[in-house]
This record gives C-alpha cells, structure tokens and sequence, in this order.
C-alpha cells in the first residue's frame, strides 16, 4: 500500500466518522422522546425542567451542542452518561470486550461449522449428505438468531438445564483481572474453572448467534468449492494422487476461500450488530445490551459513543478484511 | 448405520465438551443465599439523582442499602426510618425530626443527625440533580441539637414527610461521600441498609451481604444476588430452570403455569400502578357527552377477565383502595346505554360516530396496546370511532410535557406515596407538566389544596375533586394492576403494594 492510498484511506475513514457523528447527533435529536421528559417527577415546575435540561447542556441550540460534543470528543471526553452518571467512553470501552469475545466465539463457531459443512458437502456432492446439508442451511438461515436463542434457552436452559440462561459470568465467580477480556485473560492465566463458566455462559448466546453464519458460509463456500474444483489445477493434483480430501483443503480451499472471506467480513459486522437482541434475551452484559437501556433511556451522549464506537469497529473489521483478502490474492499483493 | 471409530470419536468429544460447559442449573440455591431474577436494571447507585432517582421499581434495590429518612411499609404506610419522630409545629413555620440512635454505616463509623441534614440540604441543592429538588428545597435553616433535628419551613409542603419515604428520600454517609466523591461513591456505595453492596457488575447482577448489624434486625439470608433480567421471557427462564430463587412482573399467563408447577409457588398483589385514559382538552373532548360516554362505554371487568386473566382492580378515580383519598361511593359504571343517550344529545351514533384519536404504548405494561383495542371495539359499539396511534414511552413523556396529547391517551400512573397530590394532584392540575387537562375550573378546585394544612380538609377535598372529575368526566381512570411475583418453595415473599420487591422482607417459609 503506498503513502498516497493509505492517506487517502486515512481521510475517507475520517469523513466517514465525521459523517456518522452527524447524523448520530441529529437522528437522535429529532426522534421521539427527550431525556428530561423521560426523568421528570411528578410536581416538576417549567423550572425544574429548564434546569435539568441547563444541568445536562441541552438548553443550548443543536448546533453548539454538535461543537461542543466534537471539541470533546477530539479531547478524548464522550461526555458523561445521562442515566449512569459516569464517563461515557470508559462505560462503553468497558462493555466492549464482553461483546467482541461474544461476536468473536460467534464467529468461530459459524466458521468452523461452515466450512465443515461446505468441505462435506463438496466431498458428498449430489448425494444425499448434500441435500441434507442444504435443508439444513435453509432452515438455520430462515430462523433468526433470536428465535433460536429462545429456543435454546427453553431446550437447552430449562428442559434440560445444562447451560446457564443470563449473564456473563456466575455471581458467585469473583475475578480479579486487569482487563474485561475475561474469556482471552482466562486463557492466559490457565484459570479453568473461569474459563468454563464464561464458556458456559457464553455457549447459548454464541451459537444461536453463529448458526445462521454458519449457513450462509457453508453455502457460499460450497459454491465456490464447485466451481474450483473443476478447474485444471485441481484435476492435475487428483491425477497426481492426492485424496479427496487433500485435494479440496490444499488445492482448492485457497481460492475458494476468497469470496467467503470478503462475506466474513461483512456478515461479521451484521454479527456485532446482532448481539444487540442477542445480549438481551441472554442478559449479557455487552455493548448491545448497554445500547438498548440508552435508547430507551434517551440517554444521549451514551447512545451517541455506543455508535460512533460501532462506526470505528466497523471500519476497523473492513480494513483487517481487506488487509486478509491481499495476503491470500496475490493479484492484489503485487498490485 | 455403521458407527466408525471417527464418528465415535466425534460423538465422545461433542458430549465431553457439553459435559464440561453444561452446568445443571437446577437446585443451585445454597444455605443463607438468594436469587432474584430481576425486572429492571441498577444504572447508577446514588438515590437522589438522575433518572433511577425516580424509577419506582428500582427504589426495592435502593432499600436494601440504604434506608430513608421514613420508612414505607409494604401496606404504604409510615413507619420510623432513620428518623423516628417528625412534625410541623402548631404554625408550620418549622419543623423537627428525631434521629435514630445507634445506627451504623455499612463501614463501621456512626450514623449522625449531620448526615441527614447533609443528605437533606444535599437534595434541595439546585446543582446536585435531584429531580424532586422542587420539595426538598421547601425546608431550609436546619439546627442540630443531639438527636434532635429543626428546620425552618421556606414554602409549606403537606407531602413534605410522605416524601421522606419516597424517592430520593434517602440519607447518605457525610463523611464518606465527601471522603470518596461522586465517582467513588459510585463504585463502593455504602449505606445503613440491611445489605452490604458486595460487587456490582453493571446490566449483570448486584451481590450484596448480610448486614448483620442492621438495626432493623439481622437480614434472613447472608448473601442476595440480584440479577438483571430485563427480558420477561428470560425471567421465566430462570426460575423455571431453578437459576434463580425468585422472579416478578411476568405476564399473568405464565403467572398461572409456572404456580401450577411443583417447587414454585406465587403470590400476586394490587399495586399502586394504574392504567388510565388521559384526555387532552382539545377536539371532540371539549364536549362533556363525548367524555362521559367514552367512560361510560369501557367495560372494565370485562377487560381485566379476559385480557389480564383476572388480574386487575377495575378503578373509577385516579385512587386505589389503598390510597389516603379512596372514595368507594364515587362510581362511572359500565353502561353502554347511557353512553348512547349521552352521544345521541351531542349528534352522534353508530351512524355518525364521533371520531378521535387514542395513543398507546404496545408492550410497556401487560396488555396495554390490547385493552386499547377492546376499548376500541366497546367504544365502536356505542358511536365512538377511535384511531388507535401506537407511540413510544419516550414520546409518551415529551407529547405530555408539551401538552400536545391526543384526545385520548393510554398511560400507567405509579404513586407509590399514596397521596392524592401525587395522583390527581399531579395528572389533573393543568400547570403541571404531567397534566393535559388545563381548564380553569379543575384548576381553581385544585389550587387551595396545594397549601391545605389540615390534613382532614385536605384529603376531603381532594375526594371532592375526585368526585367532580369523574362527573366531568376530565380522565378515565381503568384498572389497578396486579403483580405476579413467583418464588420457590420454602420462601416467604412479602409484596409491596409499591411494587418493589424488597430482599429484606422475604423470608425462609
């Protein structure tokens, strides 16, 4: 990547997250509902309400706002939560670890089932297995996470009560670790009995977030893999005697994999966004779960952190996508 | 089907790996521990500001750590908190509270007057955010002299200790807060309550212990956790599954399987929670036939039996049985007939209905968006046509506030206080921002009651406020709710006509 592309690069994220802290800022601001509203006691004069709205700066016209939430933000200062009462980006930094391990064993699991998936039903092309596989896929694709996260929670959490239905972690666990990376810090420290009950919390909420990852993986993946696996190439390593096997995961995985790569991605960010209802219905302490109670508190400044937050993670997960796709394509390695 | 060694492999390690994660979930209740499936979150920890200030149903949570100045007894009545003797003297000119001798905080150091005086300036504060500052700011000039507190009464307020054991009444340490701050407070709250704040993972759980010294008497169970269980479905989840001891505000369907199961048991209470029809005067509301028919056309048992499985108390004013000013001889019976009459002297029938719009929330309470629509349908009967308007809680607040309601609008009244001041008072007196009924004729009844200071007269009165609103038909009031709150057996659970549910008062059967 030159210095040119990569200032170019630079700028378009800036604008991009200029863009959003717009239209974050106005959207909000617009919709229904306004916080003092939301907090107003019984009895309160039209004095106590301009002083509230003094108290948490909304008495001044939107676009002094706009600067003065900017000027902060390039100090490092989101502001402060309206209903918590405490610094928006250590709240939100805070609650992001619990989502990313979330969306990230989420991920793991579509992945590792998508490509089980897609290299069994290359390897059992036409058969039965295939069309199985297929069913399978439509079903997984056509119920939403959240249906088989309830779903889940009434087998697996209450018919048969193996997995524990909310939270993150038991109340009974106490750590003490530096970061909230709880689930990679407990692997680091080989602390096993934290490590299997945040697995144990996190199973639930991570498959029914990753199934339908899963099926959109394995089909496109599966795709691909037919395509590739008619190629010269791949005929010249079966003639040459490799095994079924070896021939798709050596030969024919590599560029295969390229489309599904760039769908990864892209399916990744839906995957973080999808932990919203997700972390909800499991009562998971994430950044979705904090995103609901700000909107539905009215709470400004968090709501706007939670999203321009999203917005650099988002851009972020593109770039490690893009970065990914040019290591494997060496079409765009050389340029 | 052949079983290879690879599938066998396969199956061994897949049952391994939910042998290893799987917990069983049943039974988990240790000796001297209890779970709560919560209903709401803990977003901050001070009382007395921001907007869980006065969120009814976290006050349970605040409780348990902290006490008030008075306390609030599950029926609604007054009991002795951190102070146990209070009044006005004979002019109402100043007042004077006794403060409870030894009672200590949660870190060991002496519970003072200073530190109700501290509390109570703290919240008539105009820069501290306490959202019922309006009150707290009525008293003012406080004296210390032992245990014996007097302040100097600034604007008379009659609610004035009613509001020492509702929100934000609460009495935080001096010495600590100002030791630790906000931001310390925030993450090592202590108070004189019967728990002690163990750790606190925010939208996840409150674990709090036993205060073994607590001058209520020792709590019944040396740990509680209260987790936040937001979603209601999740909440059944937990204490069907045995992951927690106890669970609340669950739809009453629910309510009446899981009660029916063995090892849980229920109890269900009236609260002090109301469903109503606000009515903006604007429109077709203008027209008293119009109002009086829209009351006289709602069927309300019939509302509470097949939409809230029975679970509901039909209302005709904005006061519960349990409330100070509850007048039972104040009756709006059903009668659809005279709801016909009343719109047929205005020009409206079934064939010319008179039309407005209703606006509800869907999903905020239990049934809200359906008990709007059988409304509807009982109204569409007589000659009413209503357009039902689906909004947000959020908007609910701002269109209120601005006055600018719909003709009809569904909304659920809290008024854990009991007073009539915080109920009629606060919904029907136009300058209030919770009122849209701004006439000059309710006004003027409203007005001298403010400032009532004979208690008998003032209750009086607003009974006979009462009695001219529904005769005017001004709102419309609909049913009192009722709280599902389920529980293991082997526990006793006290409910709270308040709504919140104390840890403090549920017992090992």
């Amino acid at each position: 990547m030159t210095l040119r592309s990569l200032l170019g690069r630079l700028l378009n994220i800036l604008v991009t997250l200029f863009g959003v802290a717009v239209v974050v800022f106005v959207v909000i601001r617009v919709a229904p509902g306004n916080p003092i509203a939301m907090m107003l006691p019984p009895g309160a004069s039209e004095a106590d309400i301009d002083r509230l709205r003094a108290l948490y700066g909304l008495d001044k016209s939107l676009v002094e706002q706009f600067v003065i939430w900017l000027g902060g933000i390039l100090r490092g200062d989101f502001g402060t939560s309206i209903s918590l009462r405490q610094d928006v980006l250590g709240v939100v930094l805070g609650r992001l670890p619990a989502t990313l391990e979330l969306a990230f064993a989420a991920l793991v699991i579509a992945v590792v089932l998508g490509f089980a998936l897609a290299i069994l039903g290359t390897r059992r092309r036409q058969s039965a297995t295939e069309g199985a596989i297929d069913l399978w896929n439509g079903i997984t694709l056509s119920i939403p996470d959240f249906l088989w996260g309830l779903l889940f929670i009434l087998v697996l959490g209450v018919a048969i009560p193996l997995f524990p239905v909310s939270g993150r972690i038991s109340p009974r666990i106490d750590i003490d670790y530096v970061t909230n990376f709880y689930l990679f810090e407990s692997i680091l420290r080989f602390d096993g009995a934290v490590l299997r009950d945040l697995l144990a919390h996190m199973a639930l909420p991570a498959i029914a977030l990753g199934l339908p990852l899963s099926a959109v993986i394995a089909q496109v993946l599966k795709q691909s893999l037919k395509e590739v696996m008619g190629l010269d190439y791949v005929m010249l390593a079966r003639a040459n005697g490799f095994g079924e096997f070896a021939v798709i995961w050596r030969e024919a995985m590599r560029n295969a994999m390229l489309p599904t790569l760039t769908l990864v991605g892209v399916q990744f960010t839906f995957l973080i966004g999808g932990t919203v209802i997700i972390e909800k219905l499991f009562s998971y302490e994430g950044l979705g779960n904090l995103a609901i109670d700000a909107v539905i508190n009215r709470d400004l400044p968090l709501i706007q952190g939670i999203v321009l937050l999203f917005s650099v993670l988002f851009i972020a997960i593109n770039i490690v996508v893009d970065l990914a796709y040019a290591a494997l394509n060496p079409r765009l390695r050389h340029g | 089907m052949t079983l290879t060694r690879r599938a066998l492999m396969g199956y061994g390690i897949a049952g391994l790996g939910f042998g290893a994660l799987g917990l069983p979930n049943g039974a988990r209740a240790q000796s001297g521990e209890l779970t709560i499936a919560y209903n709401v979150n803990l977003p901050s920890f001070d009382p007395t500001v921001g907007p869980s200030a006065v969120n009814p149903t976290i006050q349970g949570i605040y409780q348990s750590v902290f006490d008030q100045y008075i306390n609030q007894e599950p029926d609604l009545s007054f009991t002795g908190g951190l102070i146990t003797e209070w009044g006005w003297t004979d002019d109402n000119t100043r007042i004077r509270m006794v403060v409870r001798d030894g009672v200590k905080w949660h870190d060991g150091s002496d519970f003072t007057a200073e530190d109700v005086v501290w509390s109570l300036e703290r919240a008539g504060a105009a820069d501290t955010g306490n959202p019922i500052q309006f009150v707290w700011s009525k008293i003012g000039n406080f004296a210390i002299d032992g245990n014996v507190i007097t302040a100097d009464v600034i604007e008379f307020e009659p609610t004035l200790f009613k509001w020492m054991g509702f929100l934000t009444g609460y009495v935080l340490p001096k010495a600590y807060y100002e030791k630790v701050g906000a931001e310390g407070f925030e993450a090592a709250p202590i108070g004189t309550g019967p728990y002690m704040v163990d750790k606190f993972e925010r939208n996840a759980y409150l674990r709090l212990k036993a205060n073994p010294d607590y001058w209520g008497g020792a709590p019944a169970f040396d740990t509680v956790t209260l987790k936040f269980v937001t979603d209601a479905s999740s909440r059944v989840a937990e204490i069907e599954s045995g992951a927690s001891d106890i669970t609340l505000e669950i739809p009453y369907e629910e309510y009446d399987r899981l009660t029916a199961k063995d090892g849980l048991e229920g109890v269900t209470t009236p609260v002090s929670d109301i469903g109503m029809i606000f009515l903006n005067d604007i429109e077709v509301m203008t027209d008293k036939n119009v109002r009086l028919a829209a009351a006289h056309a709602i069927d309300k048992s019939l509302i509470v039996d097949r939409l809230l499985s029975g679970y509901g108390v039909p209302i005709d004013t904005l006061q519960t049985p349990e409330y100070a000013a509850y007048d039972a001889s104040i009756k709006v019976p059903y009668d659809p007939e005279k709801a016909k009459e009343l719109l047929a002297a205005s020009g409206y029938g079934p064939d010319n209905p008179v039309k407005f719009t209703i606006q509800t929330t869907r999903g905020f309470k239990p049934k809200d968006y359906e008990m709007i629509q059988a409304i509807v349908g009982l109204w569409r009967r007589v000659g009413i046509e209503a357009e039902i308007e689906v909004y947000e809680i959020a908007k609910h607040y701002e269109l209120r506030a601005a006055d600018q309601l719909a003709p009809a609008a569904f909304y659920n009244w809290g008024n854990s206080v009991g007073d009539p001041a915080t109920s009629t008072g606060f919904a029907m007196f136009g300058p209030s921002p919770h009122s849209v009924w701004d006439t000059p004729d309710l006004i003027e009844k409203i007005a001298p009651l403010w400032g009532e200071a004979n208690e008998e007269a003032r209750i009086a009165g607003w009974k006979e406020v009462d009695k001219y609103i529904a005769e005017e038909g001004y709102v419309i009031p609909l049913i009192q709710y009722v709280q599902p709150i389920v529980h293991r057996t082997g526990l006793s659970v006290t409910p709270n006509v308040s709504g919140a549910l104390h840890p403090y008062q549920v017992k090992p059967a």
